[in-house]
């Protein structure tokens, strides 16, 4: 079984997706429990992925066994499991709304919905270039499927943005792996680390402009300043639970920038080492600016939560743009944290919206909403999670940045940024919580029974015992992190353990 | 050749830009598709250019072209007719739904 440990994460949900496409006429219950176990599978999948490398093994999978730099590989090391276990949870409270109807409003949910965990669980497990813009392409295209799905004017216009920009992405993604090959002459990552090592002078120039453009594909996945300005549009349109996993998305850039910076043109990579830190900082501090900014101006709730997402992209790639173990280690803390909480926010504000009437999720003053007690009291913990107050885990990961950044050249810089991002993330938060819980009047005109109600809060409140989990077990899952940032940091042990024959 | 492939890349790509950036889906879809037809060029000279050279071993053959742009390429090809098939669809969709063929859905 642990051999092919580094693979099984992938083809289950692909396997999935197909049986659900072959059974689209079956009964819809049918569906809905083979999506879910499939899910619950994946999340075991994850952990036993999580407990064979947290030891430091970094897990090779070569398909069709030919080996590496010729044939394909899979790699799981501490980074990719740590992804893949965020994805697996965040995945089953997202399917679990979905349930209450919504993946009955179109064609085909839970085969998109399986196949987008396909396309993220290949991306973060592939050891290999191409391949990873072969399973950014399967998880984009499964999730044109999903963001369009449930129809509608503005989420038409908004899905034709989406796909058009990240066509264009994939255009350049393509420019830059053809010039890495054509260069270099591989594409199996750890290969590449060692090729753009020895690289002759005449070289450079072509390996940095193509790095620099795998840079600007992932920062337009990962959502960095200015290339942004989709996300908003594209997360607030989108139905509840697609939102939701799309939590995720911009993680997948995250990563990517994150793999790419440490593993390829990480210390060992001579006159190209340290090729994208110039850049990353500044621009995820000013995404994070920008991101809590339009949180404060958004005048819808979901707009909102879809800034906040900006936001924490923004943290995210400022503690992994500090370019040290303590920086990573704290974004790595964080990732989960954000994920979490950034799809519990989209499910609470699709609850709440679903409770308004016409005034939907406008922040306006409206009528009270039935179970306002309940839905507040979620929304409040949500709100003390997104703006980092103690005691939940976003307190922590913000404490573990801030502390990272204490030696760095921008201190002062990342510190301003950072608090203040925090306090105005909490001013915009509580102006949203007090205008919808307090300033309210009269009766809604829908009231739903206290069953529908629990029914429906009961994945919301799931994500949040993450959360909760994440902060009681703080103390393993720094330690995890730290060991991961390590690991990272010490390149030569992924490109022996892919490359040992050669 | 090389100057000859490197001018074709480069206009197709100057035109897919352009196109790209205009205002209503058909132009926009066009586009796309000249940026793909572009990119599969460029990543196919990736694999230098050479005439009658096999990319497969044979006794006979003196030399050797490199068969992975090609493989590569043809993945490009594959994804790139799902996508263009996808995104016409969708602009279709967004042409009867919006009432407008403006990316914005509006004039």
């Amino acid at each position: 079984m642990n051999a092919h440990l580094a693979i099984a994460p992938v083809l289950l949900p692909l396997l999935a997706g197909i049986v659900l496409l072959l059974m689209r006429h079956v009964d819809l219950r049918v569906r809905r429990v083979l999506s879910v176990a499939a899910v619950v599978m994946e999340i075991g999948l994850s952990l036993a992925l999580v407990t064979a490398v947290a030891d430091g093994d970094i897990l090779v999978y070569a398909l069709g066994n030919w080996p590496a730099p010729y044939g394909i590989v899979l790699v799981a090391d501490r980074l990719s499991a740590w992804l893949m276990l965020t994805t697996a949870l965040l995945a089953l409270f997202a399917l679990l709304y979905a349930l209450r109807g919504i993946d009955a409003s179109g064609r085909h949910f839970h085969v998109f919905f399986q196949l987008q965990l396909f396309g993220l669980a290949g991306a973060f497990l592939t050891g290999d270039l191409f391949n990873l813009f072969v399973f950014f392409e399967v998880l984009l295209l499964a999730s044109y499927g999903l963001l369009l799905h449930g129809g509608g004017r503005l989420r038409t216009r908004a899905g034709l943005h989406y796909v058009v920009l990240n066509l264009t992405g994939s255009t350049l993604f393509l420019f830059a792996v053809g010039t890495l090959y054509g260069v270099l002459g591989t594409l199996n990552m750890a290969d590449l680390a060692r090729q753009v090592a020895a690289a002759p002078a005449e070289n450079v120039p072509l390996v940095r402009a193509a790095g620099l453009l795998l840079f600007g594909v992932f920062a337009l996945k990962a959502a960095l300043m200015p290339l942004h300005l989709w996300l908003p549009a594209a997360y607030a349109q989108a139905s509840a639970p697609v939102a939701a996993l799309f939590a995720i998305m911009t993680k997948v850039g995250a990563y990517s920038i994150l793999r790419v910076d440490t593993l390829i043109f990480g210390d060992g990579a001579g006159s190209l080492a340290g090729l994208l830190t110039p850049w990353l900082l500044p621009l995820a501090l000013a995404t994070l600016a920008i991101g809590t900014l339009g949180a404060v101006a958004s005048r819808g709730l979901r707009a909102q939560v879809a800034y906040l997402v900006v936001a924490s992209a923004g943290s995210l790639l400022t503690a992994f743009g500090l370019a040290s173990a303590e920086g990573i280690a704290a974004g790595l803390y964080y990732l989960p944290h954000t994920t979490f909480a950034a799809a519990a926010a989209f499910l609470i504000a699709d609850a709440i919206a679903a409770r308004r009437g016409e005034l939907a999720d406008r922040l306006d003053p409206g009528p009270t909403l039935p179970g306002n007690r309940v839905l507040g009291g979620l929304f409040f913990v949500i709100a003390v999670a997104i703006a980092g107050l103690p005691p939940l885990s976003g307190f922590w990961g913000k404490f573990l940045l801030l502390r990272a950044a204490l030696d760095h050249a921008w201190l002062a810089g990342v510190m301003a940024t950072v608090l203040v991002a925090g306090l105005l993330t909490l001013i915009a938060l509580a102006r949203s919580g007090s205008l919808l819980f307090y300033r309210s009047h009269g009766h809604a005109p829908t009231s739903a029974g206290n069953g529908a109600l629990l029914a429906e809060l009961a994945p919301i409140a799931g994500l949040l015992l993450l959360v909760g989990a994440l902060t009681v077990a703080a103390g393993p899952a720094v330690g995890y992190v730290e060991a991961t940032a390590s690991q990272l940091l010490q390149p030569y042990q992924y490109i022996h353990a892919v490359l040992k024959g050669g | 050749m090389e100057a000859l492939l490197a001018l074709i890349i480069g206009v197709l790509t100057a035109c897919g830009v352009y196109l790209a950036l205009r205002g209503r889906t058909f132009p926009v879809v066009l586009g796309l598709t000249f940026l793909s037809y572009a990119v599969n060029l460029f990543l196919f000279a990736m694999g230098r250019l050479a005439i009658g050279r096999p990319p497969i071993i044979t006794e006979a053959a003196a030399a050797y072209i490199d068969p992975l742009p090609q493989a590569l390429v043809l993945t490009a090809i594959v994804i790139g007719f799902a996508m263009t098939a996808f995104v016409i669809m969708l602009a279709l969709k967004a042409r009867a739904e919006l009432g407008s063929d403006h990316v914005d859905g509006r004039e």
